[in-house]
This record gives C-alpha cells, structure tokens and sequence, in this order.
C-alpha cells in the first residue's frame, strides 16, 4: 500500500502542500468568499423581511382607509335618510297646514250657508206665522162670529207652532 | 492504472510521484510538487471558480450562485443546528473542510485516465493528508474546549448525573473515546476512499482481463457483468464521496458542540 510504503518520503510534502492549500482555502475562500455570500443571503433576508413588513404596513394602511371609507359611507347615508326624512316632514307639515287652511275656509262657507238657510227658515217660519195668524183670526171670526184680539190669536198661533 | 507485465495493479492509484524533479528541500525535508500536491491545488482552483459564482451577489440568484449559496446554507444550518448560534463563527472552517473534502473526493473519480499519460489522484485516500485534517479539527476542539471553559472542559469526561462510584471506570471510557476521535476521523475518509478505489480498478481490472483472454467466451461472461455492476458501484461511489464529507463536517461540528457548550 504506497500510503503507508511511501509515509516516510512523502509525509513532508504531503503535509506542506496540504497546509498550504488548505490555508488558501480558509483563508481565501473560507473567510473572504464565504462571508460575501453569506452576507449577500442576510442581505436578501433581511430585504425580503422589510418588504414583508412594508406590505403588513400597506395592508393595515388599506384596512384602515377602508374602514374610514365605511365609516363616510355610513354617515353620508345617515345624512341622506335624515334629509329625507326633512323633507318628508317638511311636506308632510306644509300639506296639513294648508288642509287646515283649506279646512276652515270650507267650514266659513257652510257656516255662512247654513247660516242663510236658517235665516231663511226663520223668515219663512215669520211669514208663515203672520199668514198663520190672519188665518186663525178670519176662521175663527167665520166660523163663531166672534171676534178674537190679535194678541191672543198670535199667542195660540206661537203655541200650537210650538215656539209658546 | 498502470499494466504492469499485463497485470493491473490496483495500488499503482495511490503512488505519490514527484512532478518536477524529487529536489525540492526546506529545513532537511523533501517538499517536492508531487501528483497529489497537483490534484490539492486543482481541489482548491475547483473550489474558488465553483465560488466565483457566488460573487456576483444579485438579489435574485442565478442557478450558479444558488448553488453556491445552497452548500453555504447547508454548512451554516449544520453548524446552526448542532452547535448554535457560536457555531456560526466555525462556518468558514467546517465550509472549507467539506468543500475540500467532496470536491478532492469527486475530483479522484474522474475519469481523466482516457487521457493517455494522465491518472487521477484521489488526495483523500492517503492518510497523511485525512490524518492531518483529522488533527486540525480535533486541535481546534481543544483549543476551543480549553479557551472557554478552562480545566473544566474535563468535565466532558464526566457524563450527566454519572454515580461517583462509576467514575473510575467511566472517566477512562470517555477519556479513550475522545482521544479516538482524531483517528476514527481520518480512518474512515482514507479506508473509505481507498477500498472504494481498490475494487473500482479490481473491477476494471477484471473487465480488461476478460476482453483479452484467449478464450472467446470469458469477454460477454465475465467482461460485461463486471462492467454493469461497475457502473452500479461508480453511482455508489459518487454517493460515498459526498457522504464522507458530509460525515467529516458532521462530526466536526459535533466535537465542536462538545467544546463550546460542554454537555
């Protein structure tokens, strides 16, 4: 086995050129280069957990603007009831008052009518009375001969018409 | 692979052979550039073009740079998920020794041996090497253990709720299996590449072997069953190299909880 035939000629350079390259090899690769690329990984780490956190803070951003929006949207729907319900109101009071108005006008008038028919009641009760009362008195003279004053006449009339 | 008088050698693999002359000396040792010391340098220029793709740091990763960033994420997630949040200062080193490790065990398997002249190496299946990467991580446990709890990192030798009575015989358990650890560490990456390599080139050896027999049947008997089954073992392989780095970057970190959180 040359390994072990060849240890006591070869050990000395075996392990010169072994230190020697292997020393490049920590110190250059091992130190120089793989700190790069590790620092180029933390790097990327590091960027990737800022854009994470940037776009948790967007997201939160969105939810509050949205929330806000909900918010205007709900009031502004509020304010558009309530204004209708104003106008609502407003018509509703404008229509009654002027059924009012209305009202009372139409009531004058049949106040005023009805008083003129009872007028003319009272004024055809009167007339009727007087005829009434020249018809008792001329019946009664016919029929008895005797003659009646007017007063008693009227008062028998006003009886019997139930006025008394 | 070397046909040596027509026979395959399935050793000949692992031979450290020096490129440029065997002259290359510091301090009395024998330092010269060997084939394994070129496939250590071709492992780590492997290793840097596979990261380049990691540098272009876009926000969006391309495929290349998402599978840079996929292996560092596994090796920081193994550390984050056995030692914790201070494994992440261990990451560069676990990340290097998992990244040399599979791309020097996947860089062995390569079939570059179509090539006449070149043979692959597999840097892992030689002890010298697994056994100095088994010491570096095991040094840092100590270095680590001792830095931050001080003689109380002894204390790892005592298990949770252990009676006094069984101390002495469970403290020197402990001790043992600790002290194993370096070993059991680079034994396993070294058999494990090396059996994996010695059947894969008897395998092939058997294939060669077949087709040039005398006999006309032993080619479609012999030669082309083995050749299936290799294929099969090859997938196999592919799996236990990366399953061996996964495994030494494992229990690296796992020695590495021991050290900082003790228990």
């Amino acid at each position: 086995m040359p390994q072990l035939d060849q240890i006591l000629q070869t050990y000395a350079s075996q392990i010169f050129w072994l230190l020697l390259v292997f020393g490049t090899i920590y110190f250059v690769i091992g130190k120089g280069m793989l700190s790069r690329v590790e620092k180029t990984m933390e790097d990327r780490d590091h960027r990737i957990a800022e854009d994470l956190a940037a776009a948790e803070h967007a997201r939160v951003a969105a939810a509050e603007t949205e929330h806000g929006w909900q918010d205007i949207l709900e009031a502004s729907k509020g304010d558009a009831l309530r204004a209708t319900q104003a106008a609502k109101e407003a018509v509703a009071k404008a229509n009654a008052s002027r059924l009012a108005e209305v009202d009372a006008a139409l009531n004058a008038k049949i106040a005023e009518g009805e008083a003129a028919v009872q007028k003319a009641l009272d004024a055809a009760r009167g007339e009727i009375e007087g005829v009434a009362n020249e018809l008792a008195g001329d019946l009664v003279g016919r029929l008895s001969g005797a003659k009646v004053d007017a007063a008693n006449i009227s008062q028998t009339v006003k009886a019997v018409m139930g006025h008394a | 692979m070397a046909a040596e008088g027509g026979k395959i050698d399935p050793m000949h693999q692992f031979l450290v052979e020096p490129l440029f002359g065997n002259n290359l000396t510091v301090g009395g040792y024998n330092i010269a550039f060997t084939n394994s010391a070129l496939w250590m340098v071709l492992t780590l220029a492997v290793i840097w073009l596979f990261m380049l793709g990691g540098m272009k740091r876009e926000l969006v990763p391309g495929r290349w740079q998402a599978a840079v960033e996929s292996v560092s994420g596994f090796i920081s997630g193994m550390l984050r998920a056995n030692v914790g949040p201070e494994g992440k200062k261990f990451t560069p080193y676990v990340f290097s020794l998992f990244m040399f490790i599979l791309v020097a065990n996947v860089m062995g398997m390569l079939p570059v041996g179509v090539v006449p002249g070149v043979h692959p190496f597999t840097v892992t299946s030689h002890f010298t090497v697994t056994g100095v990467l088994a010491i570096l991580s095991f040094s840092i446990v100590l270095i680590v253990g001792f830095a931050r709890h001080g003689l109380h990192f002894f204390s790892l030798f005592v298990p949770h709720g252990t009676p006094a009575v069984m101390l002495p015989l469970i403290v020197p358990i402990e001790l043992i299996s600790f002290l194993i650890r370096p070993f059991s560490l680079g034994l396993r990456l070294f058999v494990a590449m090396t059996a994996g390599h010695i059947l894969m080139k008897v395998l092939a050896g058997f294939v060669i072997g077949g087709l040039n027999a005398d006999a006309a049947w032993v080619a479609p008997v012999v030669s082309l069953p083995v050749f299936v089954l290799m294929v099969g073992i090859s997938v196999l392989e592919l799996l236990v190299c990366a399953i061996q780095a996964y495994v030494f970057a494992l229990l690296t970190s796992l020695y590495l909880n021991d050290a900082v959180n003790l228990h």
